[in-house]
């Protein structure tokens, strides 16, 4: 029992099981001081005062606890234009894998459209034998399965690109990136419904937003599996996430789930859509850039602690975060406490599926010095999340999509957390 | 008994079948090619979907500086919103500079946006005619045509852009 104090790698990083043996945190608060249950004062003896009065009423629809405010999208808007930006999902300040309805993060070209359901429609044309209109209604009759899938911008972590690392919160770094359960339709059955052509090899998408935003996607991954999404962790999809109807295209970069879903038109060729040459293209320090470049490969970052937080003294506490691949299911998630040089293999929480968020835990024991944490992961293709140095070298600097290395934070003796290049 | 056993085998054997094909209740509703053709805005580097209209960069100059200089800047540059012109580095400086002219592989993308996006503030708003004037200005703006010449839905697509071949499709198709 007392191996599990050892160290497993350098920076004081224990076993990753150590959590999960029942009784041994407790065995482990007498041999290592447990900083965080020691601060724990006793109660009063005198009732809190929400136990002295009658609570709040129902209500129709839950918002999160007032002492929550904190917890929210950053959003950074186009002066011009309050609707062409961003917005993150603050990944420091979640747990778990999916991500709450109103903490998606957001990309809207021109502002979110409120559609009217009722007046909206999905038309399939093309190389087709039968070009289909499909109300919105119509759609909610049709066999529908869930993807618990991750989304993510391609221009996420775009900031790593930069030459001196940025000073933000994890999420308003990283999490342009989010994972739900979408359920829907899936895109095989109204392709064939409408009964696609030998010949067509590519599917151009089209938004119902006022940039009427489109993208070209070859359509052996639309039969693979893309769903029509309606439902997004239950409920109806968000506005600014598609309401009425969104394109899931699991895995692949995020301008490619589109949102306010209204049109398929089955192609021989891509449509060379501004969105697919303008941007969404990385330059290389060649001059030509990379095209189609489709997949979101693995990534990995701490999400606790991470810059924003101070340490609570030196002892026992838990680094976590989160893993995806848009290859497929995460196989390892490797934790650093010294900087790279040495790394242990943290404990992936189940389920791990593919094309999803992954939550790694890895407990440590920290000394109260300087130090500096970092993840790396793995997929199940065996593709291993680059350093930020490899990642220069392959694509250059001002690629400014598909940023995807190693993330590191360096915890100061003071407590204090920031990102470094390490 | 052997009743039961035999249904069982059938959904065993239909649940199978799903797995395969999944049969949805076939509700889409058969539209008219003249449906298709109003709902079907996209257009090709070959210039199939471009619909008919001309303009020149005089015109387009016009409608610039009326709807798009407040975002995009004098000339297409210094504005809030995208540089469209007026590259000062190249695709290969430290810090690149990527515009229309020298990053943007085809004229046919840049019609195509502009009808479906923009002026950001009122998308649909122009003409064909206008949309074609635009592009025109925002070519010639690049050094790509001249000023006096005039674009349609016939000669766009063979305007060749300078970084044509300026990608790799990292994608096996
Ligand atoms: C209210 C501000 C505004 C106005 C007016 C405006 N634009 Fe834009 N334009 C933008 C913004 C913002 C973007 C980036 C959109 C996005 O994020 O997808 C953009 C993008 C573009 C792009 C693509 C740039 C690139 O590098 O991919 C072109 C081309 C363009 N605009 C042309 C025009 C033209 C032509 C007009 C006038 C008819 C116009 N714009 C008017 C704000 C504006």
């Amino acid at each position: 029992m007392e191996n599990q104090l050892e160290p497993v790698a350098g920076g004081g990083l224990l076993d990753r099981r150590l959590f999960l043996k029942r009784g041994l945190v407790f065995s482990a608060a007498t041999a290592v001081s447990l900083q965080v249950f020691a601060k724990v004062k006793p109660f009063d003896s005198n009732l809190p005062a929400w136990m002295l009065k009658p609570g709040e009423p129902f209500s129709n629809y839950g918002e999160p606890s007032p002492y929550e405010k904190s917890t929210i999208r950053w959003k950074m808007e186009n002066s011009m234009a309050p609707g062409n930006g961003v917005s993150w999902t603050p990944l420091h300040d979640l747990e778990g894998t999916i991500t709450p309805n109103g903490l998606h993060f957001e990309r809207h070209h021109n502002g979110v459209p409120e559609i009217d359901p009722k007046r909206h429609q999905l038309l399939i044309h093309g190389l087709v034998e039968k070009p289909l209109m499909f109300s919105v209604d119509s759609l909610l009759r049709y066999p529908m399965r869930s993807l618990f899938c991750f989304i993510e911008c391609g221009g996420n972590s775009n900031a790593g690109w930069r030459s001196k690392p940025i000073q933000t919160q994890a999420g308003y770094f990283h999490g342009m990136a989010s994972c739900s359960e979408w359920t829907g339709v899936p895109l095989s059955v109204l392709l064939h419904e409408a009964r696609i052509k030998a010949v067509g090899k590519w599917l151009i998408a089209e938004g119902a937003d006022a940039a009427a935003m489109n993208v070209s996607i070859p359509l052996e991954k639309a039969l693979d599996d893309c769903i029509v999404a309606v439902y997004q962790n239950g409920e109806r999809i968000r506005p600014e996430n598609g309401y009425p109807l969104r394109l899931l295209v699991p895995g692949w970069e995020g301008v490619l789930n589109v949102k306010w879903l209204r049109r398929l038109h089955i192609t021989t060729r891509p449509s060379m859509t501004r969105n697919e040459t303008s941007k969404y293209t990385e330059l290389l320090p060649s001059g030509k850039a990379r095209q189609f470049s489709f997949f979101m490969d693995a990534k990995s970052l701490i999400t606790s602690p991470s810059p924003g937080y101070k340490m609570d003294g030196s002892g026992l506490y838990q680094i976590t975060g989160l893993a995806w691949s848009g290859r497929g299911k995460i196989s390892k998630v490797e934790v650093s406490a010294d900087g790279g040089n040495s790394w242990a293999e943290a404990q992936l929480q189940e389920p791990v599926l593919s094309k999803c968020f992954t939550r790694f835990r890895i407990p440590w024991q920290w000394q109260g010095k300087d130090i500096i944490i970092m993840s790396r992961a793995v997929d199940e293709t065996g593709y291993q999340q680059p350093s930020r140095k490899m990642l220069i070298a392959q694509r250059g600097k001002h690629g400014y999509f598909h940023y995807n290395a190693i993330v590191s934070w360096k915890v100061a003796a003071d407590g204090g957390i920031s990102h470094v290049y390490a | 008994m052997y009743m039961r056993n035999f249904t069982l085998l059938i959904f065993i054997m239909m649940n199978y079948a799903h797995a395969e094909t999944i049969q949805g209740p076939n509700l889409g509703k058969p539209v008219s090619s003249a449906v298709v053709d109003r709902w079907n805005r996209d257009i090709f580097p070959n210039g199939e979907g471009l619909p008919t209209g001309a303009g020149s960069a005089y015109k387009g100059k016009i409608i610039y500086q009326q709807q798009c200089l407040s975002c995009h800047g004098v000339d297409g540059a210094g504005g809030s919103a995208d540089e469209l012109a007026g590259a000062l580095h190249s695709l290969t400086d430290d810090p690149p500079d990527k515009v229309v002219g020298n990053y943007w592989p085809y004229a046919t993308t840049v019609f195509d946006f502009i009808r479906r996006s923009m002026p950001l503030h009122a998308p649909g708003k122009l003409s064909n005619d206008e949309v074609y004037a635009v592009t025109a200005y925002l070519l010639a703006l690049n050094g790509i045509i001249s000023e006096d010449k005039i674009i349609d839905n016939n000669n766009l697509s063979k305007i060749e852009m300078p970084n044509r071949d300026g990608f790799i499709n990292t994608f096996k198709k």
